[in-house]
């Protein structure tokens, strides 16, 4: 900078289209060279093109209304209708309720335990013991989810669950636990917590590992308890990873999976089962009100992408870590 | 892992554990079981459910061990067309799928480690950006109509085949094992891009390889919702359907009646509806229970090198 600052005007000017011309001669040359690089990235190009850039062009239907003889293209405006239409609903408030609800208990409840559970897995001494926990507590993370559903219909059924056996040995009376609103998002929660943390501990578990010994055993001469020693070095270590796991989970708050919920929804629990997700489908495919599904579908995902953004803001003030 | 407990346990032997730490462990190693029987008894449970009488399984008075030992359950569960079909596309999918994805996600992770290749930010870009925002159902829906997918096998194989999760975690691994050097000494010796990546990039990248396998075979064979929403012929069902079938919406074969069929064997049947369930959720979930354990060191693996920058 100070060499070209001694540089009349001109040259300077000179000097820097030079560069830039050199710059972009490096790129192409660097471009021709690499040809097949490009290539190698076509499959999934074309698969990022098509199943997730194309579907947002139709994005516009949630602004018109849509007639299949027109096309997505040819179909007249309309404007915000739609937008309004959902949010005079009387449904909105319990869908968005619901939802939210549904998410924040999820991430509330779900969050801290595989925490807990990779602590538990780096304090334990016996190396077998604690592979032979690792490869029980991931594996309910294979199940399909139409299994886990199925399960849980067959383990909570009020005549055969063996649940109800053990509520019916201790005296109590059997419950429809399926057949009932009050039970669907515990149910629903703590499921999903059995079929995670295993799971979700490996990632802090990689973490735990990073820790270096030197930093124990220091503290140990110290005289500093195991509990201690978890709550200075193992819980600083990895509160970057949980910082950028909870913006992640934060971004996702409006999405609860469609999939568990619309597997275990019934007539019965639909006062809470109903998300904006399974509304979506039913709206959209069921019912065939492609414009009216899509508007419901794009208010999700932008107050999803909002979030996101604000809460990975608030976390590189606060913490310096965010997602980017 | 190893290395943070061995010097611990030699410092053991120099300094007597204080009464806290030891009290510590035993907490640590109490919740670990109480948690572990949390896991396991619910899969314990199938399993026992599943050989069991159906007599017993019905009235709910299994909890321990199997009752009345049969395998009618699985006679039942074996002899339903469904589960064959289901079976047998289910397996197509997945292995063309996998090996689709494979070839997709593997080559587009290493491109996009390449640091003098022009325009990898813009790319990566693009793609992560899909992970956060999307079009929604019904445009998904009509592009895949557009395109003339709709109940055909092919759709069930492209999609689901290329994410950009498992892209980041190979470009991430490619980036932090491969050195410059070896790059460079390769194309000093005229070694040009493609036969680079085929004959020292692939096989020293096997690990990579495993693990994308494993999550993408995983996922077709989990997967339910795309065939729910796209296949409409049952002979183009995979397994997961079917399996909703039988668990979910309770229309199970027997409900349909056969010819020459009496009123006994329709309340026999009727009666084997519990233990069927639970043969069906143990023929369908045990390859990959089985699979895993053996794999586990490379699901691991992958998890970690995706946390390095996710």
């Amino acid at each position: 900078m100070n060499s070209t600052s001694v540089l009349p005007k001109e040259a300077q000017a000179g000097t820097l289209q030079n560069v830039k011309a050199r710059q972009r001669h490096q790129t192409i040359k660097l471009m021709k060279r690499n040809v097949a690089l490009y290539l190698f990235l076509i499959p999934a190009v074309a698969y990022i093109a098509v199943f997730h850039y194309a579907p947002m062009y139709g994005i516009q239907l949630a602004f018109k209304s849509f007639s299949p003889a027109e096309g997505i293209w040819g179909s007249p405006w309309v404007g915000f209708k739609w937008f309004q239409m959902f949010f005079e609903s009387p449904r909105f408030w319990q869908l968005f309720g619901n939802t939210v609800i549904l998410s924040f208990y999820s991430l509330v409840a779900g969050f801290p335990i595989p925490i807990i559970l990779a602590l538990l897995l780096n304090n334990v001494g016996n190396l077998k013991f604690k592979k032979f926990a690792q490869t029980i507590t991931y594996m309910p993370h294979f199940i399909s989810v139409v299994v886990l559903v199925g399960m849980i219909s067959v383990f909570f059924s009020p005549r055969s669950g063996f649940i109800n056996t053990i509520i019916q040995a201790f005296g109590g009376d059997p419950i429809y636990f399926m057949g009932e609103a009050k039970y669907f998002r515990h149910l629903y929660v703590w499921s999903g917590i059995w079929q995670s943390m295993g799971w979700s501990s490996i990632i802090y578990i990689a973490a735990l590992s990073g820790v270096s010994p030197e930093l124990h055993e220091s503290a140990m001469m110290d005289g500093a308890s195991k509990l201690k020693r978890i709550w200075h070095i193992d819980l600083p270590t990895i509160m970057p990873t949980m910082v950028i796991l909870l913006i992640m989970s934060c971004g996702q708050i409006m999405s609860v999976g469609f999939e568990k919920v619309f597997l275990m929804q019934n007539s019965l629990n639909n006062t809470v089962s109903e998300v904006i997700s399974t509304y979506t489908y039913k709206i959209g495919l069921m019912q065939a009100e492609y414009s009216y599904s899509t508007a419901i579908g794009l208010f999700n995902n932008i107050i999803n992408f909002t979030i996101l953004i604000l809460v990975n803001r608030i976390s590189r003030k606060l913490s310096g870590s965010s997602l980017w | 892992m190893t290395s943070a407990l061995k010097p611990r346990s030699n410092v053991k032997n120099h300094i007597r554990e204080p009464l806290c730490d030891r009290v510590f462990s035993a907490i640590v190693y109490v919740l670990l079981a109480f948690i572990l029987i949390l896991v396991l008894y619910p899969l314990y449970f199938v399993v026992v459910a599943s050989f069991s009488d159906p007599t017993y399984v019905n009235s709910g008075t299994l909890l321990l061990y199997p009752k009345g030992f049969t395998m009618l359950g699985y006679e039942r569960v074996f002899s339903d067309d469904r589960i064959w079909t289901g079976y047998g596309n289910t397996i197509i999918y997945t292995v063309f799928g996998t090996i689709l994805g494979l070839f997709a996600t593997i080559m587009a992770g290493y491109s996009l480690s390449r640091k003098d290749l022009p325009g990898r930010n813009i790319v990566m870009g693009l793609m992560v950006f899909t992970m956060y925002f999307g079009g929604g159902l019904i445009p998904f829906y009509m592009v895949v109509k557009g395109l003339g997918m709709v109940n055909t096998r092919i759709a069930l194989v492209i999609m689901g085949s290329v994410s950009v999760y498992n892209i980041i975690i190979v470009r991430s691994f490619f980036t932090s094992t491969l050195p410059q050097e070896l790059q460079e000494a390769a194309f000093i010796d005229g070694c040009g891009n493609s036969r680079y990546f085929f004959s020292v990039v692939v096989p020293l990248s096997q690990a990579i390889i495993a693990v994308i396998a494993l999550y993408l075979a995983v996922g077709y064979w989990n997967a339910y919702f795309n065939a729910m929403i796209f296949i409409t012929d049952k002979d183009k069902y995979p397994l997961q359907i079917y399996l909703r079938e039988i668990l979910l919406t309770a229309k199970t074969a027997e409900s349909t009646p056969v010819s020459g069929q009496d009123a006994e064997t329709a309340a026999l049947l009727e009666k084997m509806v519990e233990v069927v369930k639970y043969g069906v959720i143990v023929v369908s979930t045990l390859p990959i229970i089985c699979v895993y354990p053996f794999l586990q060191k490379y699901f691991v693996k992958g998890v970690m090198i995706g946390a390095i920058k996710g």
